[in-house]
């Protein structure tokens, strides 16, 4: 194929990677909320795009792009906690199919709110001043912000990971994730850490709509487009596993993007085919424990 | 220590447990036996606040039944499950360290865990292993371990010496010896009726759910008639 350079190629990698990173931060709160609390929460893209329309509110009020990277996560996690804790709460215990509905239908209404609330068409989201413009990475000018991008994911990745390992709370939710029973029994209060973990998951998939705004726009309907993304990651990766997330949200990212410089129409349909590929060979994708939803 | 009166608990329509009533008092081990089914386990979950039940529980003088697993914990009351329950992917001191996650003992973490791999230098050459790659024997010692590492007032156990050789079944109940000259009052359900009375004060005999029989070890042990009717496999 002619003009289809090295560079180009190489460009378009990284690319990728911007769009995987942003997968990555939606599918590892998806993973640690299903890990931990078995609730599967389909308002998590809900959450991604309050996260943008709140950054877009602060900003409509006077408030920089970081500023909104603090707050974002505030008030969406907290807002994840007080779901966690009126409306998934009281159906523990009922199977899994419960908290799957009603995240499901608590979406359509937080989507609709802000349908009410911002209009049905979308907004521009301007990339902060400080990130525009582009910078020679070596094979050619990659723009400033989808750095950032990857970047930002990194250092929430890293926070997570030395959360997760080296604190109490890290050990309490890995252990937790395994047997709940275990470690009620050695005294912790596992309603109070579901509470917490909900609202990290939360934060975290509020931050990845914020960071996704000022590359693709802010629409009520981004939420419900990435979760099927999301999905995707979740299965390929594992079910409840971080690491796979990491390692499926990267690829499916590469992959939308390298087939969308090859055969544009077919970059939806591609992770698709990815991910049927991999359940053909690894049923419980790269990371998960087969059986786990049985 | 702990008095239970008309402990009832039910798993659907099946009545597992009726009117057990049971005390413990402090340093003494108390042994619970009968065959498979006659509700040991269900006692011991009952205690811990793993069941739903009707009846009293009072645990150093304090009506427990209301509370929840992980408030009893906090009260000084200990459970080790007859499956151990070691945590998978974390290593033996991270299953030690979990032991201390909910107590107020955690700010001396390191000295803890030194002081317990003492007790059991099994475990102490096996820190930074992945805890379930460890041997029945050794898991259920780490189980032990992760149990006794907050200095619980009560420990109960479910068949500790379930699947382990021989040679780790003696060196455990030399354990329990020791952990009651020091003070710990344990709570015992054995298969292995003759080394568990071998060790205990009182016994009490379950079967189908009720409390048949009582006595103190030493003459539950001479008396072949009570043990061969209720214990006999």
């Amino acid at each position: 194929m002619p003009g289809l350079s090295f560079d180009l190629i190489a460009m378009q990698l990284f690319t990728g990677l911007a769009l995987g990173a942003i997968y990555v931060l939606f599918a590892i709160g998806l993973s640690l909320i299903f890990g931990m609390l078995t609730v599967v929460n389909f308002a998590h893209g809900a959450f991604y795009m309050v996260g943008a329309y709140v950054g877009l509110f602060l900003i409509s009020l006077g408030g920089n792009f970081w500023l909104c990277l603090v707050a974002v996560p505030l008030i969406v996690g907290i807002s994840g906690m007080i779901v966690e804790r009126f409306l998934i709460r009281p159906l523990y215990g009922r199977g899994i199919d419960y908290p799957l509905l009603l995240t499901f239908g608590l979406s359509y209404i937080m989507v609709e709110l802000i349908r009410i609330g911002f209009g049905t068409s979308g907004y521009p989201f301007d990339t902060p001043d400080l990130l525009q413009g582009a910078v020679n990475i070596g094979i050619g000018y990659f723009p400033l912000y989808r750095l950032f991008v990857i970047g930002a994911a990194a250092v929430v990745l890293l926070g997570l990971w030395l959360f997760l390992e080296r604190t109490s709370f890290g050990l309490i939710i890995r252990a937790g994730a395994r047997d709940p029973q275990i470690v009620r029994v050695l005294g912790v209060d596992v309603a109070r850490v579901w509470l917490y973990v909900f609202g990290i998951g939360t934060a975290i998939a509020g931050l990845a709509g914020l960071l996704a705004a000022p590359l693709q726009g802010v629409i009520p309907e981004m939420g419900a487009n990435i979760l099927a993304e999301a999905f995707v990651v979740t299965v390929v990766g594992g079910m409840g596993s971080i690491g796979g997330a990491v390692i499926a949200g990267l690829l499916v990212g590469v992959v939308i993007s390298m087939t969308s410089l090859f055969a544009p129409e077919m970059a939806k349909v591609s992770i698709f085919a990815l991910m049927a590929i991999v359940l053909l060979i690894r049923p419980q994708g790269f990371f998960g424990r087969a059986g786990l939803m049985s | 220590m702990l008095q239970v009166a008309r402990l009832n608990a039910w798993y659907g329509a099946s009545h597992v447990l009726q009117d057990i009533g049971l005390d413990v008092k402090q340093g003494e081990i108390v042994c619970l036996i009968g065959r498979n089914g006659a509700g040991k386990t269900t006692t011991l979950k009952s205690i811990m606040g793993l069941v739903k039940t009707g009846g009293s529980t009072i645990f150093k003088g304090k009506e427990i039944l209301s509370e929840p697993a992980h408030t009893r914990f906090a009260l000084g009351l200990a459970y080790v499950p007859e499956e151990r329950r070691i945590v998978q992917g974390l290593s033996v001191r991270e299953n030690l360290r979990l032991g201390l996650v909910a107590s107020p003992a955690k700010k001396n973490e390191a000295a803890l865990i030194d002081e317990i791999a003492d007790i059991f230098p099994r475990l102490a050459e096996r820190l930074d292993q992945e805890a379930v790659t460890m041997s029945g024997g050794e898991q259920q010692m780490l189980a032990i371990a992760r149990a006794m590492i907050a200095k619980p007032d009560l420990i109960m156990l479910d068949e500790p010496s379930e699947g382990i050789m021989p040679v780790l079944v003696d060196e455990m109940f030399e354990l329990f010896r020791k952990m009651k000259t020091q003070g710990t009052t344990i709570l015992l359900v054995e298969q292995n009726v003759e080394l568990a009375l071998a060790i205990a004060d009182r016994a009490y005999v379950l079967d189908q759910g009720s409390v048949v029989h009582h006595a103190t070890a030493a003459a539950l042990l001479a008396d072949d008639e009570i043990k061969e009717r209720y214990c006999s496999v």
